[in-house]
């Protein structure tokens, strides 16, 4: 197995997208996905606590309360290990555009706010390569918690925090909660060299500015597919 | 509410497979409860969080090394916060069969980087003993064949050998292994126990080794005289952890201060 240090060259490009639960990331990482497939680049999709694997088991210990902030910490970095060495990994060598809907800053702003040691968790995710570009889709908290809210009745127990007893009641939990990560994420906007993107306006708009700031970051033209283009990916 | 000292004693029995282990830490169970000393079992592959996804992951031996790595050390991170530290806060003693030792030396053989995976588990607890049975690798080979008529693929280091030999993977996996615990016996300061005798041989060396731990223990030690230089055996560490009560409580965890880690020589 190799070392893998951040700066070694590989063929392919890691886009990444962060920001709270509500801030409309999912919408516009969906967007650029679109974009890129329907212009003829390779490029792949990836999201958070997807690999099939290990998705019983986090699912099972999320039901059954069985999670501690270690092994929560712990079966989240499995499962991203898995879809790292198995898909992210080779695709980035085989020169695809990888695009990540959370990235391991996830995982650093979620669990340092359970309470893991900020330096553990990133010793633990030293393994990954820093993306080439990461977008951070910067909302107010209030406005994160209204578009969560106004989508669903409930709120998912580890969403809210509710392991973390800041509040029996799960909206005001919610609320502290998402309140911290939102803190620890405004301190890793430089620490990471995040790409802030203004999420309160409209979507379109967001797109265009995101879709040019891809433009000039990454040569899009050495990604595309050789000879015709090609439909849709399976994935 | 804060944590007093952990009374009870943390045991580890490392050694590979057809070392004798399983068989000597039974017999310690036994002559422990005889004796009127609590037992907790604890060992790979034993959560209740990952045990049987894990288990069926590796049947599939589609997992790469860093993923086994991290689902490993899932496993073990729920039976240290939910079984290890509960029983030693209540002066139980925690027989592990196999630890972080293993872990280790498993995922180094197989290229993960020692820096990284010492880091990982620098979570764990210091035990109060670590006893390898070291067992000469074709004596090894010849307990496995008995007990199963087959070499386990993952003993064998088959994911990382590549041998049409199975036999020969063993011996060279084995070998490698041993190795490794050869270079951490020098930082962690492992009792190595013969472990080619008898049974009845090797149990006579633990009981004896652990009476002084058990008779020696009580509260707050700095140092035991009777282990080597090169380790510091510390008592127990405090940490907070809140209690599952009513309601909802917070389950607080965070890593044990550095020199009760039991990777602490190592992590910067």
């Amino acid at each position: 197995m190799t070392n893998t240090p951040d700066e070694s060259t590989i063929a392919g490009k890691l886009v990444a997208v962060e920001g709270l639960d509500g801030s409309g990331k999912s919408t516009q990482v969906y967007l650029i996905k679109r974009w890129l497939e329907l212009d003829g680049y390779k490029v792949f999709f990836t999201e958070w606590n997807s690999s099939a694997t290990v998705r019983k088991a986090t699912r099972k210990g999320k039901k059954r309360q069985l999670l501690t902030p270690t092994t929560f910490s712990l079966i989240h970095s499995t499962d991203f290990a898995d879809r790292y060495e198995r898909q992210i990994l080779p695709l980035l060598n085989a020169g695809y555009i990888v695009l990540a809907d959370r990235y391991i800053f996830t995982a650093f702003a979620r669990d340092a706010v359970r309470g893991c040691d900020r330096g553990w968790i990133r010793k633990l995710y030293s393994f990954a390569r820093k993306p080439d570009l990461t977008f951070y889709f910067d909302v107010p908290l209030k406005t994160a918690l209204a578009r969560i809210l106004d989508g669903r009745t409930r709120v998912k127990y580890h969403e809210a925090g509710m392991d973390m007893g800041y509040s029996k009641d799960p909206y005001q939990s919610f609320r502290i909660f998402q309140g911290k990560i939102c803190s620890e994420y405004r301190r890793m906007v430089h620490e990471y060299d995040f790409t802030k993107i203004d999420a309160t306006e409209a979507p379109d708009v967001q797109q265009a500015k995101v879709r040019e700031i891809l433009e000039t970051k990454i040569d899009l033209p050495r990604y595309r597919w050789q000879g015709p283009v090609y439909p849709q990916q399976n994935q | 509410m804060a944590l007093d000292q952990l009374r009870g004693q943390l045991i580890v029995v490392e050694g590979a497979d057809g070392s004798g282990r399983s068989t000597q830490i039974d017999l310690l169970r036994n002559w422990l409860e005889r004796r009127g000393y609590p037992t907790v079992n604890v060992g790979l592959r034993r959560s209740m969080l990952v045990s049987r996804e894990l288990e069926q992951a590796m049947r599939g031996n589609i997992l790469g090394t860093r993923t086994l790595s991290l689902f490993y050390a899932t496993d073990f991170a729920d039976q240290l916060e939910n079984l290890m530290i509960p029983a030693l806060r209540s002066g139980f003693v925690v027989l592990a069969d196999r630890y972080i030792y293993t872990l280790m030396a498993r995922a180094i053989v197989r290229g993960v980087e020692p820096a990284w995976i010492r880091d990982v588990y620098s979570i764990a607890l210091m035990p109060d003993a670590v006893f390898y049975l070291a067992v000469s690798p074709k004596i090894l080979v010849e307990r496995n064949l008995r007990k199963h008529a087959v070499l386990d693929y993952w003993e064998s280091g088959m994911d990382v050998r590549r041998s049409s030999n199975m036999y020969a993977s063993f011996i060279e996996y084995q070998r490698q292994i041993q190795k490794e615990f050869q270079a951490m016996q020098q930082h962690y300061g492992f009792e190595t126990i013969n472990g080619n005798r008898s049974p009845r041989a090797v149990q006579k060396e633990l009981r004896a080794n652990i009476e002084v731990i058990l008779n020696g223990k009580s509260g707050l030690i700095e140092e035991r005289s009777n282990v080597s230089n090169s380790t510091q055996r510390i008592a127990r560490p405090t940490r907070t952890l809140a209690d599952r009560g009513k309601g909802y409580q917070p389950r607080v965890s965070g890593q044990p201060p550095a020199r009760y880690r039991a990777t602490h020589r190592f992590s910067e």
